[in-house]
């Protein structure tokens, strides 16, 4: 009998349904003061034993934070306190952020473009954008963008003959298009557009092949039916990983030191190189970097909730 | 007596209606359809039954180009769906002429296939909207009016997540209705529901029958094909087998093969 009654619990609607809280919130009047009685005693979660154990490595974590980290002398926290706001810091995450939202943009293009090519119909389209995403995939992005840097040594000049009439449509030299700026914009975009298309892809695949059909059978088009009816769908599916990878993005940056272009990391690199305060400058870098990784996680949890309108769970 | 015989099937409704000529559709080496010869006249409900996998659904993807045939042909009053002519080669048409072609049919889905980000009332004016470039308010007291018609006017601006099957699956013929199709095509549209929530949904689909809607009914329900069909059709493995009033197909004087299916049906 007691056992029964347990079972019946255990489903979460029943158990909701039987309790007093959701009954007040479904309209059941409720007389201030006079709080309801549940029926039968209200089951609570079997504390573990094992809880206690993890409360207790949870103190450990946090003295062993507050030793090694917080009054360690070592890390130097008054230099990390003086160099957070410098001047040279504040232009190299400048450059940091710049270099993110260009090459973001640019590269969310490409990716779209590049996920539109892999699920066209025509077979050219489609291969073209399954090899470059199989070029991006097979290379390391420090050697894309030394690659990119170095394009010039590899083709001096850009520029498209036209056969037969001894002319060259648009004739350009390669220097004056790749500066360490845009090798690095042009390279980061490249790396992102290459792995969002896929997440693109994944996004559009993953909208049920129901709702085209139903679009179709009222005569939408191709094109309405990708921008009023699968894409509010899919941004949802793909909002986690394309977050993830704006983020790896933007720590990604850092790479372009090798090209020698001054964003956050350079900026500290260069700076510890004459004080050598390696630690406390790093630290610096890492701040900065965990405060916008913050946000950008906090953005992303406000736009889930945006998109989760209407959707079955 | 030949040409007696012309005059009478150039009179005949069904040639200037919905017509399919030896329409073959294959899967990969599956023959779902095996040039298959289906009509359909103005204000006709025909009721297709038959086994799984026997091509029903498909037929009825067919046409309206849900599944693009490979070969024979589908007209609709005398206009060639889904294909031209291009010198002795035949080409299918350009989508944007298909999507056209397409608004001659409404289509209820099996698993409704609303539009989860869109409320009811915006699903119906999906159509209006989106295809028929209208204006939202403009198109409003119609979406207003069907949604009535079908018993949901007071579930207006809930989003489907927020209604039952049945529910679902009203909304969803209010939107096919909202294109004003000339031909309402119903593939299952009770197999997803509850038993309790099936009545709902053919009731709706009865009213429209005497409305005089022409409708083609993919469906088990036996009962709503013998009281609502005009003319009942049995498919099996691609072909059609049998056809004939309800009142023929279910009191004994189909073929063997028909018997044999409703006898599986009774058990």
């Amino acid at each position: 009998m007691d056992i029964e009654a347990r079972k019946d619990l255990q489903d979460p609607a029943v158990f909701f349904a039987e309790t007093p809280l959701t009954r007040r919130h479904k309209g059941e009047p409720n007389r201030p003061g006079a709080r309801q009685q549940p029926a039968s005693p209200r089951i609570h979660a079997r504390p573990k034993k094992s809880d206690w154990f993890w409360y207790a490595m949870l103190l450990v974590v946090v003295v062993l934070f507050v030793e090694l980290v917080i009054y360690n002398p070592r890390w130097q926290w008054d230099i990390v306190a003086h160099y957070l706001f410098n001047k040279r810091v504040m232009k190299g995450l400048g450059n940091t952020l710049l270099l993110t939202v260009l090459s973001s943009a640019l590269g969310l293009c490409f990716g779209v473009v590049i996920a539109a090519c892999r699920m066209a119909d025509n077979a050219v389209l489609r291969t073209a954008g399954y090899v470059y995403i199989w070029i991006i995939r097979a290379t390391p992005p420090l050697a894309m963008l030394l690659f990119l840097f170095f394009l010039s040594a590899l083709i001096p000049r850009i520029y498209l003959p036209l056969p037969l009439l001894h002319a060259n449509l648009f004739d350009i030299d390669t220097n004056q298009v790749i500066s360490r700026f845009s090798a690095a914009v042009i390279g980061l975009a490249m790396y992102l557009g290459g792995y969002s298309a896929e997440i693109f892809r994944g996004g559009v695949s993953a909208v049920d092949r129901g709702q085209r059909e139903a679009c179709k059978a009222i005569g939408m088009s191709d094109f309405r039916t990708m921008w009023h009816v699968v894409m509010p769908q899919a941004v949802r599916i793909i909002i986690p990983p394309l977050a993830n990878e704006l983020i790896t993005m933007f720590k990604n940056t850092s790479l372009v030191t090798v090209i020698g272009y001054v964003e956050l990391l350079t900026t500290v690199q260069l700076i510890y190189a004459t004080n050598f305060e390696t630690i406390p400058l790093l630290t610096v870098a890492c701040i900065w970097y965990l405060a916008l990784t913050s946000l950008a996680m906090a953005a992303q949890s406000l736009l889930e909730r945006h998109f989760r309108k209407g959707v079955q769970t | 007596m030949n040409a007696i015989l012309k005059d009478t099937s150039a009179m005949n409704d069904t040639t200037n209606f919905l017509d399919m000529r030896a329409v073959t559709k294959q899967f990969g080496d599956f023959t779902a359809l095996d040039a298959v010869d289906f009509s359909v006249s103005k204000g006709e409900v025909v009721a297709m039954i038959g086994p799984s996998g026997s091509g029903k659904s498909t037929l009825l993807r067919c046409i309206n180009m849900l599944e693009l045939i490979d070969a024979g042909s589908i007209t609709f009053k005398g206009e060639v769906l889904g294909t031209e002519m291009r010198g002795t080669r035949c080409v299918r048409l350009l989508k944007k002429t298909l999507d056209q072609q397409r608004r001659h049919f409404g289509m209820v889905f099996q698993g409704f296939h609303l539009f989860p980000h869109y409320s009811a009332l915006d699903n119906v004016l999906a159509g209006p909207c989106i295809v028929g470039r209208k204006r939202k308010r403009d198109v409003m007291e119609r979406g207003r009016y069907l949604l009535s018609r079908v018993g949901l006017a007071d579930r207006m601006h809930h989003y489907p997540a927020e209604l039952s099957g049945g529910q679902k699956q009203r909304v969803a013929i209010a939107r096919a209705l909202a294109m004003d199709p000339e031909v309402m095509l119903f593939d299952e549209p009770t197999s997803a529901l509850d038993p309790e929530l099936v009545n709902e949904v053919l009731d709706v689909i009865k009213e429209l029958a005497l409305a005089g809607t022409t409708m083609v009914v993919v469906t088990h329900e036996m009962e709503f094909a013998r009281k609502v069909a005009s003319r009942v059709v049995l498919m099996d493995g691609g072909r059609i087998v049998d056809e004939g009033a309800p009142a023929y197909i279910f009191n004994g004087g189909g073929t063997e093969r028909c018997k044999r299916f409703l006898s599986s049906l009774r058990t």
